[in-house]
């Protein structure tokens, strides 16, 4: 009995917190049990809001601002985190306890080399003198497989990619080699073909130092790859835990099967119209770059028709969002044209007619930044009916009722609220309303569902399919997640480097031969089965792995 | 040893065993430090030394009380919105508001409240206080309190005039700035630069000495000297706001560089604004009150506190504190709009929201 007791690293017992909210408590984690062993990586999945990283802070002791843990415990190595003094916790977090958070870029203070921020814990907790911290730091940079692990840790953050960071700072947590590490959607912002090798990258170096972790995620795929059990929460309350195999074979409660089923929503691909029909937007040789740089786009060519839907996917870097800014006109090109119904559009936005701006488009990835905080839902959806329909009074608002009904929000509750009261898929589909006002006939969609959950995101494919019916909308969707492709798309862009690599209809891109990019992209997206990381790995080698796939894929 | 002084050391001993039973840290903390204190102060100041302590503890807790009423009560009288923020600011905001209230009740009702008139010579130079000059007399004999009653409509009007002004040029040519980017930015920025460069008290002398120092030079010229600081500020802010996906958004839809501002930009920045307007302001006034001092500002014999020091500035050889009311006034308005200001930054700092 002690010896299991002893085996048990973590134990966490009716944990309850509050946040602060309208001046009041409002309880958002409802008493959660977890038990976690030395070793051992749990799996934490669910929607935002569903307490995820709330559990994973708190299992450092840790509340945010405008957070108290206000019931239940938490028992570290058989210390109790709850009543334990600030100066003491101190100790334990960073040396035995590390936290990974979701984006790198944004964690690393850009204004210090990362070896200097590595190797700040062990110095400080008097663990390593600075040189043998450096030393350490080098050994654990190849073992994460970083390029130059000699001398990558000696540059600033912003000279290494985002994967790179994301490993760095995996080899920061493990710099004192902690007990418990705490990972928190660290390769949510990465591209599929990066996220592999951090994934590989952070499995190995846990399991080599036999380090136990909370893996917060809400991609499934993600986590059957890294967890040894999974618990599934929703709303602050847990649904059900088993061991990852278990937990994907055969799902006991509702809620997470119907997780396990988002992925299945496909609508049915529609064939280029066989007239000669000429498109709705046609991208011709257009070459582009930023002022007086290298090109970022390069002979690029596509045609969108009517009532069909084009997907550019690439990994970010590659030239999609660019030439979304070539269409609308915010990025001149420097050669080629656009042309909508035929006709060239000018290539400046301030040179096009008030109906030409109207006819394109877009919709945003961040419904945060793309609706502006200060203004009233009824005035973001009402604003372009009023500027190009030139609707007043009660047409305004008859049309506003309108639009809040098409994208299925109750206009009696949302006519007067502001963008921060929304949560973030209700955001998106006022964004979609606002592109919709404007009576478009085709609408740039970039990366629309990519800071959404999947039960959301599912809702917004769903709705985008059921407008661009509804209305013939020609849509142009910019992502790197090739599910939401499979389910939306009718032909597919595939973007490398400013380069069209493979373009063509759905059904063919998704068959083989692939390009060997295509074929690096569309092998590099998690599955559902948690054998896959080994078999890719196994397959690719594990030096050909992201970085060093796309460079020997560019070779071929 | 006195009454006094037995119940004065009973009543705090007694108060910090209270804390201390009832383990309210903090209050046992300052209730036992201030008893330690006066006690080293009573063996060296005698009696008259717990007076003053008491007198002081007395003010500050009027003072906090008198805050704490003021902001129940604004919290009931405002609107929903206004009353709760309101409800979570801190004390020292609330004090501010409310000497800044009072304030503006003066200056506004300075004839009714007054007793004579700014200039009305009413008794001897220097004429001590009593029953019908409160604050005593100035230099020619004029009643203390109704200048500085009238004072506050003068000094405060105009600096408010002053500030208001900055701030109209000031963020127009910022907010401009911003959105139209390239030779109109450059040529506001060097612009701003060339008046920021020049001592702003050296060239509020150089201004008035050519135009004369009638009011309207005064407020313009200070207006000018602190529109580049406003100007810098909200190009600033509004930098950060023009980059939002919302404003790419509303350019794309084809609104012009009115709408942006307006609808856009405007309502994002206004939380800084508000913030620099209140230090602005207190900046305008000091300024004004220094010009004052040195003969340039507001002309005798109007009421002015700044200068209303200077007038009286030779009492103070003679130990009297009359020179110093005019100052504290000074003061006292100046730490009260910090305390607002300081309220607002908090709120505008991103901590709520």
């Amino acid at each position: 009995m002690t010896e299991r007791n002893n085996n048990i690293l973590l134990k966490i017992r009716g944990l309850r917190i509050e946040a602060y909210a309208d001046e009041n408590w409002v309880e958002i984690v409802h008493g959660v049990n977890l038990t976690l062993r030395r070793g051992e990586v749990m799996g934490l999945i669910g929607e935002s809001g569903a307490g995820k990283s709330t559990i994973g802070l708190a299992a450092m002791g840790f509340a945010r601002d405008g957070c108290r843990i206000s019931g239940g415990t938490v028992e570290f190595d058989g210390m109790e985190l709850t009543t334990t003094p600030q100066s003491d916790l101190r100790i334990l977090r960073g040396a035995r306890i590390a936290y990974v958070a979701q984006s790198a870029a944004a964690s690393f203070n850009p204004a210090h080399r990362i070896i200097d921020q590595h190797t700040e814990a062990p110095v400080q907790y008097r663990i390593q003198k600075r040189m043998a911290a450096q030393e350490d730091a080098m050994t654990l940079y190849e073992k994460l497989r970083l390029p130059n692990p000699k001398e990558i840790g000696f540059r600033y953050p912003h000279q290494v990619s985002g994967g790179q960071l994301q490993r760095a700072m995996t080899a920061m947590a493990m710099a004192c080699r902690p007990d418990l590490i705490i990972f928190d959607e660290p390769t949510t912002a990465l591209d599929v073909t990066t996220q592999i090798e951090v994934l590989a990258a952070i499995r190995d170096i846990v399991n080599e130092y036999n380090t136990a972790a909370i893996y917060i995620t809400h991609d499934l795929a993600v986590v059957a790859q890294m967890a040894d059990r999974i618990k599934v929460l929703l709303k602050g309350e847990e649904v059900e835990t088993a061991a990852t195999e278990q937990m994907l074979a055969s799902p006991q409660k509702d809620y997470t099967k119907s997780l396990w089923a988002v992925r299945s929503f496909e609508r049915p691909q529609k064939e280029r119209p066989v007239n000669s029909e000429t498109p709705v937007i046609s991208v011709q040789n257009v070459d582009a770059s930023y002022t007086s740089g290298a090109k970022v786009l390069d002979d690029v060519s596509f045609d969108v028709f009517a009532g069909m839907t084009v997907a550019v996917v690439g990994e970010s870097g590659s030239g999609k969002s660019t030439t979304a800014r070539c269409i609308t006109g915010l990025l001149p090109p420097s050669r080629g044209q656009v042309l909508f119904r035929g006709q060239p559009l000018p290539p400046r936005y301030q040179d096009r007619s008030k109906d030409q701006l109207r006819q394109t488009q877009m919709i945003y990835q961040m419904a945060d930044t793309a609706l502006n905080p200060k203004v009233r839902i009824s005035e973001i959806i009402g604003r372009p009916a009023q500027f190009y329909g030139g609707l007043k009074g009660a047409a305004l608002k008859n049309r506003v009722d309108e639009l809040l009904d098409l994208i299925e929000l109750d206009p009696a509750r949302f006519y007067n609220r502001f963008p921060p009261e929304l949560s973030g898929g209700q955001k998106q589909r006022v964004g979609i309303a606002r592109a919709l006002a404007a009576e478009p006939s085709f609408i740039i969609c970039d990366e629309v569902t990519s800071a959404l959950d999947q039960l959301v995101a599912e809702g917004i494919l769903k709705l985008l399919d059921r407008l661009q019916n509804e209305f013939n909308l020609a849509y142009m969707f910019i992502t790197h997640d090739l599910a939401t492709v499979k389910a939306i798309a009718d032909e597919v862009v595939v973007m490398r480097n400013g380069k069209v690599v493979e373009q063509g209809a759905k059904h063919e891109m998704f068959q083989p031969p692939h390009h060997p990019y295509t074929d690096l992209l569309l092998s590099s997206v998690p599955e559902m089965d948690p054998n896959w990381l080994t078999t890719v790995l196994e397959e690719r080698g594990v030096d050909n792995l992201g970085e060093a796939a796309t460079a020997s894929s560019a070779q071929q | 040893m006195s009454t006094f002084v037995i119940g004065y050391y009973a009543a705090l001993i007694a108060a910090s065993c209270l804390a201390a039973y009832f383990k309210k840290r903090e209050a046992f903390l300052l209730l036992f430090s201030l008893t330690l204190a006066s006690f080293v102060l009573g063996l060296i100041g005698g009696r008259p030394a717990l007076n003053t302590i008491t007198v002081a503890a007395a003010v500050i807790a009027l003072a906090a009380g008198t805050a704490y009423a003021w902001r129940e009560f604004l919290a009931i009288l405002l609107p929903r919105e206004l009353a709760k923020a309101i409800r979570t600011a801190p004390l020292t905001a609330s004090f501010g508001l409310f000497v800044i209230f009072t304030y503006a009740v003066m200056g506004i009702f300075a004839p009714v409240i007054a007793p004579f008139g700014e200039a009305e010579v009413i008794a001897g130079a220097f004429d001590p206080p009593s029953e019908a000059l409160l604050l005593g007399a100035d230099q020619l004999g004029r009643d203390m309190f109704s200048r500085i009653v009238y004072g506050a409509r003068n000094t405060v009007g105009l600096a408010l005039a002053a500030t208001l002004l900055a701030f109209f040029v000031g963020a127009i040519a910022g907010l401009f700035a911003a959105v139209k980017q390239g030779w109109f930015d450059q040529i506001m920025g060097r612009g701003a630069d060339v008046i920021m460069s020049i001592p702003s008290l050296i060239f509020a002398l150089l201004m008035l000495s050519i135009f004369g120092t009638n009011l309207m030079v005064i407020v313009v010229v200070v207006a000018i000297i602190y529109s580049p600081r406003v100007f810098r500020l909200s190009r600033a802010v509004a930098g950060n706001v023009v980059v939002m996906d919302y404003i790419e958004a509303a350019s794309l839809r084809g609104e012009g560089t009115g709408y942006l501002i307006r609808k856009e930009i405007l309502p994002n920045s206004m939380a800084p604004l508000i913030a620099e307007f209140g230090l602005e302001f207190c900046f305008v006034f000091l300024l004004m009150a220094g010009l004052s001092f040195l003969g340039l500002g507001i002309q005798p014999p109007t009421a002015d506190w700044g200068s209303m020091v200077r007038e009286n500035a030779l009492l103070i050889t003679f130990g009297e504190i009359t020179p110093l009311i005019p100052a504290a006034a000074i003061a006292l308005l100046t730490v009260a709009v910090n305390f607002v200001v300081d309220w607002m930054l908090f709120r505008s700092s991103g901590l709520k929201d």
